[in-house]
């Protein structure tokens, strides 16, 4: 860093209610250098950046692009210092065209005329010089993620944004399609651009940053360079403390409890022709990028959807019509991937939450009458069982943590003898703690005997925790190969659709079910 | 039989087409214009209510017409006001703060017109807007009779449509406020202030409502009375939904829904007393419902629309 | 200025948010008042005195209170589940036709056991039907229900005004359209003489302990909370939605059209186009006021048919037009929702 920053962020410090999101951070930035915020989810990542690009006014602390301070809380004044940013939840609209959502609010609002032509050529020529290709005239709707994506840095190159931030970008994408975006970014770097890009993953904040600065509990705690440091280092740092995931045992598998034979379900997101056989006893991990049709089988084995063609065989029986009731009642947990969507209803108690999916249950209501008394000490257990802190039964649900939330929600699915665990995305923005403990319960009722669905993005933890890996491409399921023989190239290429390759790879890795 | 399609022969009749289209076309644009930017704004039927009562006793006062209208575009933005505050920052309810308004706005409007007017039996009139004699046109045979023989507020409603087609479809301003439909969050993000265009947009929305329920008192008929808005602004809600938010289908709208319920007003004296006048009156309604149940599913809806803003929070 | 939600929502907000809307409703009434010229203490004290000043105004606010409290409950249990129904009016004047039509008809001159809940069972039928067509067809297309049930008020009013100029016309009212009268038996039973109040009220109240029992201990009751508070999470549980959705309709399409039928057999005898001044629309503002709670509903009823009957009173008294009754009940709506919003949310720079 010998040349003055480009940007520098100066003892920022940022408070929602009792939390300290950010405390007092600083982190500059140097022409033509990609840097990496690294931290776990809740670190204060987001917020810096939305802090920096006006979406929040801090506390204190000061913004400077380019000597120049930043009025605080203004995106526009942002933008014209040349800062552009790139959501993780792209801030697109599905409806209007892609020349659409880049032209937004880069003319005057009160010129009479949109000039269409000059922003098109202007697209044109923006997409050419960073080799970021997309129909200007199609439907934002229409396009792939990665597409969507590659609109949304577009956005910020035509802004003329000569820095760049980046929230966690490579989480909806393939490991190759990251490594293709990586070099993207380099090249941006080479060009002059700065980067600054937000994530939790080890090996890609390595393998892409020139300067690491580490963020855990709203403070920055260290700055590395990436050729200076290991992925030990860095997790250590992130974490705070050495945190232990629980490693799986070796188990004998028994029947078959959820078998699917040439499953369909329609719909964009649908499946196609699906095959997969679980046993008890053992866990079947699920890997692909978002979007490939994991909520259709999640919700297909959560008795939510029914399938269209071909048999789902659940304990032995083919499954008829879909029936949450039918299927909690022969014994199938279940682990929505989204907590607060789906998991919970977050104005109702936690003894509410816990026994609302049980509720035609004998034990907790009989001739339609709710037995509350007995739904308050179910509550009561399972806060003590599992271990759900800041937890009591007539509190809302709302008040827990996610990680508590997530406890309690395990908690009701594995109270009785569960016999299959449909494990959606079980530690989506958990931290390191609470993703261990998460684990260990999916590995103890792996162990008691249940199969595990164990469907996720996370490739580490279904490495971890299953027995066999499938993949899944645009609804359509991989051939399973065996945890043990699998890599992450192998995996990767999985994930790509390149089943046979990876076939190669894992040569007799791969066993037919 | 042939009586029945006679109808369609008389000037009459499509004269009286864009004379009742007016009202609609005018609240049906107000209502798209506040949807576009992702608000639902129910308090229309009350808002041209109050239009029609202080339009017209703005001209009962010895006002000028047009002061009428402009006075009823002003209240009508007032309550898009109050509508703006209660569903922008504060986020509330868009269906009840707009039931809210109507309830209060019509209901003000009668203890407003009460105080100014004493009870009497038959409702104190106005001179009316004349037809605007267009040169030329106005003499072409039937034409000149069937649609240009109309007063100054229809042709102002049709400008205002094409207006809002080129605003929306052609300028920088127009893409902001649909972005801030579909997305206020990535409106933001490229630096256009998602409140001020929603606060924009329902002032301006709700001051046209307000001019088409003016039009009922100052050029449709030239009294007002209670419950004179007959479900007017519900069936606007309609409209919006069957023209897809699109201000030229709007219009195209309005005026299919007027010829309908032109027609039904002439069938009725053609067809005579065996069929209770009430059916032909329920026509419009069910045509309005009917007209959602088929574009329910097919419209492409504001993405954004009912969904409260608030910085930062998703 | 930014709100930032609370995370927990203080017991006496909650309690004080009813009393802060009021207060501020009626302040901005008495500025209207005041514009109006008129003493505005005077006036708060007609109305007072015309709700609270006798026998009969007592009589008479709770009388007025009776189809409150149902249409009230109809739009707190709707509203609950998230079912938008703003058709409370029409549903009213389905009930009371329907009561009408069979307590003259069909079962005139049974004993009033059996022709009461018949007629009444008549009411709420009628009420249910005329919900579950919005609700199908929100169900089946994607139709947003409000617009729908909004629309039918008109469509069911014309429908009562044909039915009581043909087959249900009075043929002894001398021309007035207005439906053939409620036969003895099916007339609802005065609870104090030489007055309108009738044992609907009683009704009524049983209703709103019916309603609060049904939400907070039955499991149909917690499944249609959760339908309304969260339907994605519901779904996840196992809640059949169409299903609770349709039971939250039977539930609230028959209280109102209960309150239709009740109004019918208890205070007029037979049906006309205005036997309703709104009260589909006011339940609405009821169920607010009372935040959605059934209990709260019967205190909301009141203060609405306090403003109602001493707005009245007052207006004969005062050179005040009696719709200022309608606009502070509306205004307290609005102001309701913002103090509502204040128990969720605070203020933070």
């Amino acid at each position: 860093m010998t040349a003055s920053p480009v940007l520098d962020l100066r003892n920022i410090t940022k408070r929602f209610g009792d939390t300290l999101a950010n405390d007092d951070v600083s982190v500059s930035l140097a022409k033509g250098e990609v840097l990496a915020l690294l931290g776990e989810n809740g670190a204060g990542k987001t917020t810096l950046m939305s802090i920096l690009f006006g979406h929040y006014t801090p506390d204190a602390g000061t913004v400077h692009v380019e000597g120049r301070e930043l009025p605080p809380g203004k995106p526009r004044a942002a933008i014209r210092a040349g800062v552009g940013m790139v959501h993780q939840h792209f801030s697109l609209a599905t409806n209007l065209t892609v020349l659409e959502n880049v032209m937004t609010g880069t003319e005057s609002l009160l010129r009479l005329r949109s000039d269409t032509r000059a922003a098109r050529a202007r697209l044109d020529d923006v997409s050419q010089r960073f080799g970021l290709v997309v129909d200007p005239d199609a439907r934002v709707g229409d396009l792939s993620v990665g597409e969507q994506q590659r609109v949304e840095i577009l956005k910020a190159l035509y802004n003329d944004a000569r820095i760049l931030i980046l929230d966690e970008p490579t989480a909806v994408l393939t490991n190759i399609e990251a490594e293709k975006l990586f070099r993207i970014l380099r090249d941006m770097a080479r060009q002059g651009l700065s980067l600054i890009f937000i994530s939790h993953k080890l090996h890609e904040v390595l393998a892409a940053a020139d300067r690491i600065v580490v963020l855990r509990g709203g403070k920055a705690v260290a700055e590395r360079r990436a050729a200076d440091t290991s992925k030990e280092e860095l997790a250590e740092l992130m974490v705070g403390r050495r945190v232990e995931r629980p490693r799986r045992e070796a188990a004998t598998p028994g029947e078959t409890v959820l078998e699917a034979r040439n499953v369909s379900l329609s719909g964009s997101k649908g499946l196609s022709h699906v095959n997969f056989a679980l046993r008890a006893g053992e866990t079947l991990g699920i890997i692909g990028v978002s979007g490939n049709g994991q909520t259709a089988l999640a919700h297909l084995a959560s008795g939510l959807v029914r399938h269209e063609e071909g048999d789902l065989i659940l304990f032995g029986n083919p499954v008829g019509k879909a029936s949450v009731r039918a299927f909690i009642e022969a014994g199938v947990g279940r682990i929505p991937e989204d907590r607060n969507a789906e998991g919970a209803v977050g104005d109702m108690t936690i003894w509410e939450n816990a026994i609302l999916e049980r509720i035609w249950s004998p034990t907790f209501s009989r001739h339609g009458l709710i037995d509350r008394a007995a739904a308050r000490r179910f509550a009561a257990e399972i806060i003590k069982a599992f271990d759900v802190r800041g937890g009591a039964p007539d509190k809302r649900i709302r008040l827990l943590s996610g990680g508590n939330m997530q406890k309690l929600i395990l908690g009701r699915n594995l109270h009785e003898q569960t016999k299959l665990l449909v494990a959606a995305q079980p530690t989506r923005g958990l931290d390191e703690g609470a993703i261990a403990s998460v684990h260990t319960r999916i590995l103890d009722a792996r162990k008691k005997g249940a199969g595990v669905l164990l469907i996720s993005e996370d490739l580490d933890e279904v490495i971890q925790l299953a027995d066999r890996i499938q993949a899944i491409v645009k609804g359509r399921l991989s051939p399973p190969v065996a945890a043990d023989q699998a890599d992450a190239r192998m995996l990767g290429l999985m994930m790509a659709g390149d089943w046979d390759k990876a076939g190669h790879v894992a040569g007799r890795g791969t066993h037919e079910i | 039989m042939m009586e029945l399609f006679d109808i369609f022969a008389s000037a009459g009749l499509w004269a009286a087409v864009l004379r009742i289209a007016t009202p609609l076309i005018f609240g049906t644009l107000g209502a798209l214009l506040c949807e576009r930017v992702g608000v639902l704004n129910l308090g229309i039927e009350g808002i041209m209510t109050f239009g029609a009562m202080i339009g017209w006793l703005t001209v009962y006062q010895g006002g000028d017409l047009w002061l009428g209208l402009l006075a009823a575009a002003f209240f009508g933005a007032m309550f898009g006001l109050l509508h703006a505050v209660l569903t922008v920052p504060f986020g509330l309810s868009q269906h009840v703060a707009g039931l809210g308004i109507t309830l209060f706005a019509s209901s003000l409007s009668y203890y407003v017109f009460r105080l100014a007017v004493p009870v009497a039996s038959s409702p104190p009139t106005i001179e009316p807007f004349r037809p605007l004699q267009i040169p030329f046109l106005s003499d072409l045979p039937f034409l000149g009779t069937a649609l240009f023989n109309q007063t100054a507020p229809t042709y102002l409603a049709i400008a205002v449509a094409l207006a809002l087609s080129y605003v929306l479809f052609r300028t920088p301003l127009g893409l902001a406020m649909r972005m801030t439909g579909e997305n206020p969050h990535g409106a933001e993000a490229q630096g256009v202030n998602p409140v001020a265009v929603r606060f924009g947009a329902i002032i301006a929305g709700s001051a046209l409502m307000g001019v088409g329920g003016a039009f009922l008192t100052l050029s449709a008929f030239n009294s007002f009375f209670p419950t004179m808005m007959q479900g007017r602004g519900w069936v606007c809600i309609a409209l919006v939904v069957f023209a897809s938010w699109n201000p030229g289908r709007a219009l195209l709208g309005a005026l299919l829904f007027a010829l309908f319920d032109a027609y039904q007003l002439r069938l009725q004296t053609v067809i005579g007393k065996t069929v209770p006048y009430q059916l032909f009156l329920m026509i419009p309604y069910i045509l309005s419902i009917a007209a959602l149940a088929v574009m329910a599913r097919r419209a492409r809806v504001p993405q954004a629309l009912m969904q409260p803003y608030r910085r930062g929070e998703r | 200025m930014r709100f930032e939600r609370r995370a927990h929502r203080p017991l006496i907000l909650v309690l004080l948010a009813p009393v802060f809307a009021l207060g501020a409703a009626l302040a901005i009434a008495g500025v209207l008042i005041m514009l109006a010229g008129a003493p505005v203490a005077e006036a708060f004290g007609q109305i007072l005195n015309g709700a609270f000043g006798s026998r009969l105004g007592i009589s008479e606010t709770l009388t007025r209170a009776t189809p409150l409290i149902f249409t009230g409950l109809a739009a707190a249990v709707a509203f609950r589940a998230r079912l938008w129904n703003i058709g409370g009016e029409g549903q009213f004047y389905m009930g009371a036709i329907a009561a009408a039509a069979l307590a003259s008809g069909a079962i005139a001159g049974w004993p009033p056991l059996i022709a009461i809940p018949g007629a009444m069972f008549a009411g709420a039928l009628a009420g249910t039907v005329t919900l579950l067509l919005p609700l199908g067809l929100r169900l089946r297309f994607g139709v947003d229900e409000v617009v729908t049930s909004l629309l039918l008020n008109f469509v069911a009013l014309l429908f009562v005004s044909m039915l009581i100029e043909g087959p249900l016309k009075d043929p002894l009212a001398f021309g007035w359209p207005q439906s053939v009268p409620v036969s003895e038996g099916a007339e609802l039973p005065k609870l104090l003489a030489r007055t309108r109040l009738h044992a609907g009220l009683l009704i009524a109240l049983a209703a709103a302990l019916l309603v609060h029992f049904v939400q907070s201990r039955t499991r149909f009751g917690m499944q249609s909370r959760a339908a309304g508070l969260n339907a994605a999470a519901a779904r996840f549980a196992g809640v059949p939605l169409g299903m609770t959705l349709i039971k939250v309709a039977c539930m609230s399409g028959g209280l109102a059209g209960l309150a239709g039928a009740i109004e019918v057999m208890g205070v007029k005898g037979y049906v006309t186009t205005d036997l309703s001044p709104g009260y589909g629309y006011a339940g609405i503002i009821v169920a607010m006021l009372a935040n959605l709670h059934p209990i709260g509903v019967v205190a909301a009823a009141l203060f609405v048919a306090v403003m109602f009957v001493g707005a009245d009173s007052m207006s004969r008294v005062m050179d005040i037009p009696s719709y200022i009754a309608d606009v502070t009940v509306a205004l307290s709506l609005l102001t309701m929702l913002l103090s509502l919003f204040f128990t969720q949310y605070r203020i933070s720079r």
